[in-house]
């Protein structure tokens, strides 16, 4: 399969704070791939990069194996975005904002009604925006990235507030887009969103990729200790290790009935994240670090 | 340029106007205000249709202005301009789509300002010709502060000082000759004595250039926040 996206050695820097290291990442047709990282760890800039919005200061980036820097109308027509500002017009309804994309994408409007029912929007479509919930925004939003018939979507932190219902009917429309074939570009900070729907992963940190692979390979190379936690149905404990040599001592404690539960030790893709940079996703240092930084450069200036 | 995405912006804009209060009194205002004072107040000695020409030219200063700026920077602040760009859509098409809404817009109004002041065809057609160069200087303002602005707060804050003194000039300017010695170097000011002179129905030179004049630094104003700031 062909590379949709490819990014090489990518650096940017907003005077002199790196917002991007050295960045390179491969992409293949409809692949999930998920960017993850902090608040202030490049994920937006990177996006801003690929699509064309800001130029790198050095390093290449492909789209449909074209540099992003000089991406044309015919590119631009197979990119799908969400940025993390939904940037709807919220005085018109669902109905006419989707209406007036399909004359800017000149596309038919006829798919408008198909669309609005498969995001679950069609009963609301005559509803001012600005009546809508986060989760109906940000549906809609998508609705819109995807009325192009895009090849390849671009998601800003798609489920960005919104509650575990809301999110997980994004995480199936977005499934269903893959199956489709689109391959889809994302930025979280969710670690499970990133575990339940993407095939790769990178993760980012203070502008650097510290990791990248599937969530699977990430947590199993991360596995040092590599055991089996078992609890049996009295409460008490074991530990085995994940070997051969353990079965039968497992199959012994499965025949008689005697577990209650078997964890593995593998870690999870936020353990992973804490194990290489000291801090969690969630963890505000590094933001709160940039703010400082950059006010500091203010102060001098 | 792309026709068919101007188009698209143009009635995107007419909807949204529709539902927008603030930027849809802008163009009624002025030519109901027009209507009312035209026909209510009647005092001797008063020059014909003193109302028309003194509110047409207040409009000129105010509603395409006001109307420009506030659509431009609205959508800056709210995104939809950014996600716009990235659809494809040119800041040209941005640009001219918008304008020639409000443009046609200030128009109508221009129309029903016109109307009141039940001229002949000729004046009529000399009028709308004056009020559409007038309108066309106000809007190049209105987009060059609209997109030096990044909110609606920060545009508001320059388009009052620029619309008063531009609205409010041409009156001064029949009470104090001070004033109007300044108030001259101004196209709205110079629509205002154009409109007074309608009966002539000719542009005097100097009064060309100074609207002429007053284009080229709108335009090179636009120019210079353009470069400065962008749309997104």
């Amino acid at each position: 399969m062909n590379d949709v996206i490819s990014a090489e050695n990518l650096c940017h820097s907003f005077a002199d704070h790196h917002v991007l290291n050295h960045i390179s990442f491969q992409i293949k047709e409809s692949e999930i791939f998920g960017l993850l990282g902090p608040s202030g760890a490049g994920k937006t800039t990177l996006i801003k990069i690929l699509t064309g919005q800001l130029l790198q200061n050095a390093g290449n980036a492909r789209l449909f194996g074209k540099d992003s820097r000089n991406l044309t109308a015919s590119e631009h027509s197979r990119i799908g975005i969400m940025m993390d500002h939904l940037g709807l017009y919220e005085r018109l309804s669902a109905y006419d904002n989707l209406r007036f994309y399909a004359d800017i994408y000149h596309t038919s409007h006829s798919s408008i009604p198909a669309l609005l029912k498969e995001f679950g929007l069609y009963e609301a479509r005559k509803i001012p925006v600005f009546q809508f919930s986060k989760g109906m925004k940000n549906r809609l939003s998508l609705a819109r990235a995807l009325l192009n018939h895009a090849g390849l979507l671009f998601l800003d932190e798609p489920t960005c507030g919104l509650d575990p219902v809301a999110a997980r009917e994004i995480h199936t429309i977005l499934k269903m887009q893959k199956e489709k074939g689109t391959t889809i570009f994302l930025t979280t900070h969710n670690m499970q969103e990133a575990e339940c729907l993407c095939d790769n992963i990178a993760l980012l940190s203070g502008g650097s990729m510290i990791e990248c692979g599937s969530p699977a390979d990430i947590c199993k190379r991360h596995n040092h200790l590599n055991r089996l936690e078992i609890t049996f149905t009295d409460g008490t404990e074991v530990s085995l290790e994940n070997k051969s040599q353990s079965a039968p001592l497992l199959i012994h404690y499965l025949e008689h009935n005697l577990i209650a539960s078997i964890h593995s030790t593998e870690p999870t893709l936020d353990d992973v994240f804490i194990e290489l940079t000291g801090k969690g996703l969630d963890d505000n240092e590094q933001y709160m670090g940039n703010i400082k930084k950059t006010v500091k450069r203010y102060v001098k200036k | 340029m792309t026709m068919s995405n101007i188009w698209a912006i143009l009635k995107k804009q007419l909807k949204d106007t529709l539902k927008n209060k603030t930027i849809l009194i802008q163009f009624i205002m002025f030519p109901t205000l027009t209507l009312i004072m035209n026909n209510a107040i009647k005092i001797n000695g008063m020059p014909e249709n003193f109302f028309v020409t003194l509110f047409a030219t207040m409009y000129v200063g105010m509603a395409p202005l006001t109307a420009m700026t506030a659509i431009i920077a609205e959508e800056k602040e709210k995104n939809t301009l950014r996600v716009l760009l990235l659809s494809n859509v040119k800041p040209y098409e941005y640009f001219s789509g918008v304008g020639i809404y409000v443009w046609v817009s200030c128009l109508i109004g221009a129309a029903v300002i016109c109307a009141a002041g039940n001229y002949e065809r000729n004046e009529s057609i000399f009028f709308m010709l004056v009020m559409a160069i007038g309108i066309l200087a106000s809007l190049m303002i209105g987009a060059a502060i609209g997109t030096w602005s990044r909110t609606q707060m920060a545009a508001t804050s320059i388009t009052v000082p620029v619309m008063m003194i531009l609205s409010f000039l041409p009156m001064l300017s029949i009470f104090n000759t001070s004033i109007a010695k300044i108030a001259k170097f101004f196209y709205s000011e110079q629509i205002h004595l154009m409109l007074n002179q309608i009966n002539n129905l000719k542009i005097e030179f100097h009064s060309f250039c100074i609207v002429f004049l007053n284009m080229i630094v709108a335009a090179v104003l636009f120019h210079i926040a353009y470069r400065k700031c962008g749309l997104a």
